[in-house]
């Protein structure tokens, strides 16, 4: 008996290695990938990161140097404007679901919000171009927020009900036995505890909108003059890309590099950001 | 029997189908302890939690009946008001965790919106943690966050944040079922001395303990109100056979 039994026993043995090896291989090549397209685009892109592609609007075609500055202010204006529309609504119906757990409208709303998710950006852009776009006769940095702002919103609900569904009943409770308004209860006991959470998922939602180019096809469209009216058409970083992109043109080649280095150190300093203040803001219950 | 501050008339909770409380007639007598004895299940909880509408939150528990503080039926009564004359120390200390020790013994008036001088939350803290035997062991750390503090002392904070509301009642739902024999006896003493200006009224798995601490206990079973009587004849000479048996261990 003996023998046989330390025969399989090395077969298994084996078998457990080659699959650690496996899964460590598969992981490798994951890290390796991310890695070859930061190496890459710093590569290519570094070269055109300087002071005029921030300070500088574009320049026509012929002319050699130019910016990306009309852009910048675009995208962070449609971002900004689209953050303010969806943090209050997301946080909010995040409340409602973590609140009113197994009613009906709770799990309608929540399957409504996975479909949300999986709605493909561009038919979000239709949608907007459709009812503000067309009704109001002009493409406009708002619109794009609106279609950007709707791309929002499930990361941010995730998040917030996710985390407030954590917060013990009994800190509820506490709150109430005191005398406290619902109210009350919500925004000192239970929000304040799920800070972090919430935090979270609305830095996730502007990393998620921020390079995204479909739905403001249809909206914010593009301008190559610096904007800071929402009722005009602007450039956003995302849209400059796909557009020098291809471009017949070598000096807007490097330009798109350049918003493409820009647009992925942003999202990487948002992730730091999103670490950082998981940590401070943690709450032991 | 001696001013009674709370009256039950005929109380019956009930959850979905299940009557908890079959109809329950009792006076909680003012300034003093009561407590409410029994195996689980009996009720005792549920009917802790029925005189500060808890059950509000839940959607499907009913509450007949009355139940009436100072003749007052406390379901016409509104519920902030109610919990604020009322309060509430719960099974386990929940400190509020994002707030600091003194933030805690003043979210009371902070949650109602009532805005207090410096001078006066530093009374308010000082009287309320003094009263607890928590001051000597905190007055130099108020700024920081209640969730460093051990189970017990927490329990004294939830306790000091009660009080400093200056409720008529205390409910206590076994608050000092998480914890150690040390900070039980701590907790226990306390309540001895808050009797003198608040009636108190405990929740309590622990047969000594109610003996120790209480001036009249009640002893529910699946719902109904077996005994209620002075401490003393309830644990010497009780009239329910069931009484009897619960207290000499028989089952529960």
């Amino acid at each position: 008996m003996m023998p046989r039994d330390i025969q399989g026993l090395k077969r298994r043995r084996a078998k457990d290695r080659i699959f650690s090896a496996f899964i460590w291989c598969l992981t490798i090549s994951c890290l390796l990938v991310v890695t070859i397209i930061l190496y890459y685009l710093f590569k290519e892109g570094i070269s055109s990161i300087n002071w005029a592609l921030f300070s500088q609007n574009p320049k026509p075609v012929g002319e050699t140097g130019g910016g990306i500055l009309n852009a910048i202010v675009g995208s962070i204006m449609v971002v900004s404007i689209a953050a303010v529309i969806a943090i209050p609504l997301g946080v909010s119906v995040g409340i409602y679901l973590a609140e009113n757990r197994g009613r009906k409208l709770t799990e309608r709303l929540a399957v409504a919000v996975d479909v949300l998710q999986g709605i493909p950006s561009i038919v979000i852009g239709i949608i907007i171009y459709v009812w503000i776009v067309k009704p109001t006769g002009k493409f406009s940095a708002f619109s794009g927020s609106i279609a950007l702002a709707i791309m929002m919103l499930p990361p941010i609900i995730k998040n917030t009900e996710e985390t407030l569904v954590l917060i013990p009943r009994t800190l509820k409770e506490a709150s109430l036995a005191l005398g406290a308004s619902y109210f009350k209860t919500t925004m000192k006991i239970v929000l304040p505890g799920g800070l972090g959470g919430i935090f979270t998922g609305c830095i996730i939602g502007i990393a998620r909108i921020f390079g995204e180019v479909a739905p403001l096809l249809f909206t914010a469209f593009g301008n190559p003059e610096l904007i800071f009216d929402p009722r005009k058409p602007v450039d956003t970083i995302p849209k400059v890309i796909f557009t020098y992109a291809s471009s017949p043109y070598n000096d807007w080649h490097r330009i798109a590099w350049g918003g493409s280095l820009i647009l992925v150190v942003f999202i990487i300093l948002l992730n730091a950001v999103i670490k950082i203040f998981e940590r401070k803001w943690r709450v032991q219950f | 029997m001696e001013s009674a501050i709370l009256r039950t008339e005929n109380l019956k909770v009930s959850f979905g189908n299940t009557l908890v409380l079959k109809g329950i007639n009792m006076d909680i007598p003012e300034k003093r302890v009561t407590a409410f004895m029994g195996p689980s299940g009996c009720g005792k909880t549920t009917i802790l939690r029925a005189i500060n509408r808890m059950h509000d939150l839940t959607p499907e528990a009913k509450v007949e009946g009355k139940i009436r503080l100072h003749y007052e039926d406390v379901y016409e009564m509104d519920a902030m008001q109610l919990r604020r004359n009322v309060g509430m120390v719960f099974q386990r200390p929940n400190p509020f965790p994002t707030m600091s020790i003194r933030e805690n013994v003043l979210s009371g008036f902070m949650l109602n919106g009532i805005k207090l001088k410096k001078l006066e939350k530093e009374e308010i803290t000082e009287d309320a943690l003094k009263k607890v035997a928590l001051w000597d062991e905190v007055k130099d750390k108020l700024h920081v966050r209640s969730t460093s503090l051990s189970g017990g002392q927490q329990q004294r904070l939830c306790l000091a944040r009660a009080i400093a509301m200056k409720p008529e009642v205390i409910l206590l739902d076994e608050p000092t079922s998480a914890l150690d024999p040390l900070s039980t006896s701590k907790i226990e003493d306390l309540l001895y001395e808050l009797k003198a200006n608040y009636t108190l009224v405990i929740v309590t798995h622990n047969m000594q303990q109610a003996a120790r601490i209480s001036d009249m206990t009640a002893f529910f079973y699946l719902g109904e109100l077996l005994e209620y009587d002075d401490t003393k004849k309830v644990f010497t000479n009780p009239k329910n056979e069931k009484t009897q048996n619960y207290i000499t261990g028989r089952f529960g």
